[in-house]
């Protein structure tokens, strides 16, 4: 059986398709493990898939898996989608719905004798859970039965690659967790590369090692998923990835920025080697700092005012204005986030409060 | 009497369905994939049978299948003769329904979510068994009216039938041809008594229909089992 699993780089992808607004313009390998395609809706992300599972066409470009070429446009090489061995499942799982879970799992299994396919069946029924349903139409299951049966029917084909196109969008929080789990071991007995889109940065996160993030068409970052979060390149990535707060930034010195819609210095952990556009800082690393402790000409510590807050159940965002209080709701810095609990201590101090923006915790970012 | 007008018209009208029934289905799969200013064209062709009176589309045929028209002439050298013998009624019936199954053809085929053909195609399938195992019974429903469309025109056919097969008693004599010669001659009774076959094919035929589509299938309600 063919396999990508000998090859050092197993799907290489490089391809230009002009879309409506702008132009998919990627780059990039996928070694035998799941990666992440992070992105905004409509950056390009299934239109990606949908060119390595052959469902529509590049301009120009190469996609490699393994030793076979899928598309080359300078060798004239299109495989059709029958022939790529690339499993896909969709956003809306399309199951068909005239065919039993079975004979859904069944329908890529043609050319295997009727006895090896029933075996292949009943493992992949038995591996996704979904003993006793074989039987059921899709109408009749649920939506994390329909997305197992759709995993299952994509597994059926032994797949040299699997893309997931947004594959826990459709799900209810709960399902999505249980969901999660399902394709979390999945992806450990995969071991080939799995693409896997979201727009969702926890999702990514958790369910793969790397990440590719797609802005509008390009590869905005791209790496290991830890590096991604801690040092975005761009003000882009840093807001795909969750962060809230940004201003412009000069540079005053060699470790030190000035964050002019922040109004304030900050000296950073790094020498800045290549002058930022931007400073930003994740919610959730805004220190706060008790009075009694508060050194006022601290490092990277300022008075703040709370202009309002948002609770989620176990959460709260703060919306803070540093060094003077007025203006509106609206008029805020920061967004400072923490547990419930956390904030209980603060919550009865005296104004200002002082707020630390650690040095390791501020992202330099481009443009 | 003579019931040979019954069987006529129900031979004429299923033959003239079956070909109907592919060819129809095969104009709308070939065309559903097309795009281009040409397509409105051919649009044009496949649904002008519809708009046209049945005696122009008749006459036309005539043209085209007669001694001296180019396909006559082509048959003729085969030995075969289409003009006034069985085959015309059907050729007149299956011209003239033709448009009813194409137009429902396609446009069950066209609801049928274009996700399902694509999860087939990764699967591993070929187009045609895309088409015959996904994107067929899909839109089975609807191409089944279409097929009871079809028959039902080729049921009713007149004009068309009259000028390319005339009146042949016992070969090209269907039931409404029957009739206008039967009123013709003034033997209404006769016409009375076709008239009355005619209403009760059409009323079996119609409830027929209604069985299968509310009470026995092949709606969707039969995916399910709950």
């Amino acid at each position: 059986m063919p396999s990508g699993q000998g090859a050092d780089v197993p799907l290489e992808i490089q391809i230009e398709k002009k879309l409506a607004d702008f132009v998919l313009d990627v780059s990039f390998t996928a070694a035998n493990e799941p990666l992440s395609i992070l992105g905004p809706s409509g950056a390009g992300k299934t239109m990606l898939l949908r060119c390595i599972a052959g469902l529509e066409q590049p301009d120009r470009g190469r996609i490699t898996l393994g030793c076979r070429a899928l598309y080359d446009s300078k060798r004239g090489i299109c495989l059709p989608a029958r022939q790529r061995r690339v499993g896909m499942l969709f956003q809306n799982y399309a199951l068909f719905p005239h065919r039993t879970v079975a004979e859904n799992v069944a329908f890529g299994l043609r050319p295997l004798p009727a006895a090896d396919a029933a075996t292949r069946i009943s493992t992949l029924i038995e591996r996704t859970h979904l003993t006793g349903l074989e039987q059921r139409y899709p109408r009749d299951l649920s939506g994390g039965e329909q997305q197992r049966a759709a995993l299952a029917r994509a597994l059926a084909i032994d797949p040299e690659a699997l893309l997931l196109d947004e594959p826990l969008s459709a799900l209810d929080t709960h399902l999505r967790s249980q969901m999660e789990t399902q394709l979390l071991l999945t992806f450990a007995a995969y071991r080939r590369p799995a693409l896997f889109v979201t727009h969702n940065i926890e999702e990514a996160y958790r369910l793969s090692s790397h990440m590719l993030v797609l802005s509008r068409g390009r590869i905005a970052a791209t790496g290991a998923k830890e590096e991604i979060l801690r040092h975005p390149p761009t003000v882009e990535v840093a807001r795909l990835t969750g962060c809230k707060n940004f201003s412009r930034a000069k540079v005053v010195s060699e470790n030190t920025v000035e964050a002019t819609d922040w109004g304030c210095r900050l000296r950073v952990a790094q020498p800045i080697s290549k002058p930022p556009a931007y400073v930003g800082i994740r919610a959730h690393t805004i220190e706060f700092i008790e009075s009694s402790v508060v050194d006022a000409s601290g490092e990277n510590v300022f008075p703040c005012w709370l202009m309002r807050s948002s609770e989620t159940p176990f959460r709260i965002t703060l919306y803070l204005r540093l060094h003077q209080p007025g203006g509106g709701q609206g008029d805020f810095h920061l967004q400072a986030e923490m547990f419930k609990e956390k904030w209980a201590r603060f919550r009865e101090c005296a104004y200002p409060l002082h707020v630390r923006l650690s040095p390791d915790a501020l992202m330099l970012l481009q443009e | 009497m003579d019931w040979s007008p019954l069987w006529i018209s129900l031979a004429t009208s299923l033959t003239a369905t079956a070909i109907t029934l592919i060819a129809g289905l095969a104009a709308a799969a070939w065309r559903e994939r097309r795009t281009g200013p040409m397509m409105a064209l051919v649009d044009g062709i496949f649904l002008l049978p519809l708009v046209l009176p049945p005696t122009v589309v008749g006459f036309l045929l005539l043209l085209l299948l007669g001694r001296n028209g180019p396909l006559g002439k082509l048959l003729l050298r085969l030995g075969a003769t289409v003009v006034f013998s069985w085959p015309a009624t059907v050729i007149a019936a299956a011209v003239v329904a033709f448009p009813l199954m194409y137009l429902t053809a396609r446009a069950a085929l066209e609801q049928v979510d274009p996700h399902y053909l694509q999860a087939a195609r990764t699967l591993g399938a070929s187009e045609w068994r895309v088409f015959r195992e996904v994107a067929l019974p899909l839109a089975w429903p609807g191409v089944l009216a279409g097929t009871i469309l079809s028959f039902a025109r080729a049921l009713g056919e007149f004009g068309a039938t009259l000028l390319l097969a005339g009146n042949i008693p016992g070969k090209t004599e269907t039931i409404p041809i029957a009739i206008y010669f039967a009123v013709e001659a003034n033997e209404l009774q006769r016409a009375a008594i076709w008239c009355a076959v005619d209403i009760g094919l059409s009323l079996a035929l119609l409830a027929g229909l209604y069985h299968w589509t509310h009470v026995q299938g092949p709606g969707r309600a039969q995916w399910s089992r709950r």
